[in-house]
């Protein structure tokens, strides 16, 4: 067996260049990408007009406005459609500069854990304010 | 993380000034990087006094007045010295373009400023290995694939399809636009990155061809295709005004289109 200095020395630049072969995917995740900014673009704007309505009506008046359906189907929506996103675009970053198979799949996994909590979090926590009238 | 300085015994140092020859008025310095990897150093950069009344316009020619008359032990591959060859891409100024197109006048700065393409290994001086580029080039099988029995004469093809490889079929394989792209730059091991890319695009819309889906198959990988993120430095720095970034995109377009 081949020590690990060694390894690969000898394969020729075509099989380098071939490498493990095409994995078949990417165009899902780049697709994804693309919708999810378009969606993105209403529902950013709806939020930055709701942040500002929001900090000038108290507590009361942010329960009573999360409380109303269409706010808390776009807030749900800002969150999960903004991780989506997020999701995608912090896997690109990892995929780019970060090398080496173990770190890069802790990495991409632990992205995909964090975004999912958010959600899961953020959706439970709105839902939760428009249905009991409390935080 | 991907390296972002350079190993210790690349790093370039200073290295011998080469004074104007005896007489010469219009002068003008030429920093070269010079490597040799049989003489166990590192890197530097060598200066040369060029005189500009007895060289020609462009770097190439300044860097064959080197050769001829200062130094004869500066490499450097060229060939054609019209633009067609590719052979001498290099780094000219900050920025990869072919030394036989560029005249050293419209090199800005002090000094014009010469290394090898960034991010290849450094053969010696301004040759770079090009061997995983080239092997990148012929892995996406660069020529017609067909299953149709060949025809009596040449395979045919009407003139507004034969249109569409305009801008494709000129590319060199000079590799400025490779070796420009940071994405290349940090994953060439797997990115096919831009000049093979333009390839498999004027091979994907090539009329003639019948292994349009396979060929597609070959190219949908996150690392292969996906690592293009449109950065334009490919188009930007195309000696012959091409725009691989642009064919990346028709990839990616063609590849959308039959799962939608």
């Amino acid at each position: 067996m081949a020590n690990s200095s060694s390894a690969g020395r000898f394969r020729t630049a075509i099989s380098r260049a071939r490498g493990l072969g095409a994995s078949h995917h990417g165009v899902g995740h780049f697709i994804t990408e693309r919708v999810s900014g378009l969606a993105l673009i209403p529902l950013a704007l709806w939020g930055v007009f709701a942040g500002l309505r929001l900090a000038g009506i108290g507590y009361d008046g942010a329960i009573e406005w999360v409380s109303i359906p269409l706010n808390t189907v776009l807030l749900c929506l800002l969150l999960v459609v903004a991780l989506i996103h997020l999701k995608g675009a912090i896997q690109l970053v990892i995929e780019d500069y970060i090398q080496g198979f173990v770190i890069k799949s802790v990495l991409v996994i632990g992205n995909l854990f964090l975004c999912v909590l958010g959600g899961a979090v953020g959706v439970v926590a709105i839902l939760k304010v428009a249905f009991t009238g409390a935080f | 993380m991907v390296q972002l300085t350079l190993p210790k015994n690349s790093t370039v140092q200073s290295g011998k000034t080469w004074p104007a020859p005896a007489g010469a008025k219009n002068t003008r310095s030429f920093k070269v990087y010079r490597y040799d990897p049989e003489d166990g150093r590192n890197p530097r950069w060598d200066t040369y006094e060029v005189d500009l009344d007895a060289c020609g316009p462009m770097v190439l020619d300044a860097l064959l007045y080197i050769k001829n008359s200062i130094d004869p032990t500066l490499a450097f591959r060229r060939s054609c010295r019209e633009g067609v060859c590719g052979s001498c891409a290099m780094n000219i100024g900050g920025r990869n373009t072919l030394a036989c197109t560029h005249g050293h006048a419209d090199t800005p700065g002090k000094a014009v400023q010469i290394s090898p393409l960034p991010s290849q290994p450094v053969v010696k001086d301004l040759i770079p290995d090009l061997t995983l580029f080239y092997a990148q080039y012929a892995s996406i099988e660069p020529w017609l694939h067909t299953v149709t029995p060949e025809p009596q004469a040449e395979w045919r093809q009407s003139p507004e399809d034969r249109a569409k490889l305009d801008g494709l079929y000129e590319c060199i394989l000079c590799a400025c636009c490779s070796t420009s792209c940071p994405s290349y730059w940090w994953n060439g091991d797997k990115y096919l990155g831009p000049a093979t890319l333009l390839h498999a695009y004027r091979w994907l819309i090539d009329s003639r061809d019948e292994a349009t889906g396979d060929r597609l198959d070959d190219l949908e990988d996150p690392f292969k295709l996906y690592r293009c993120h449109t950065i334009m430095n490919c188009a930007q720095v195309c000696p012959k005004g091409l725009n691989p970034a642009k064919a990346i995109a028709e990839i990616k377009k063609m590849l959308v289109e039959r799962v939608v």
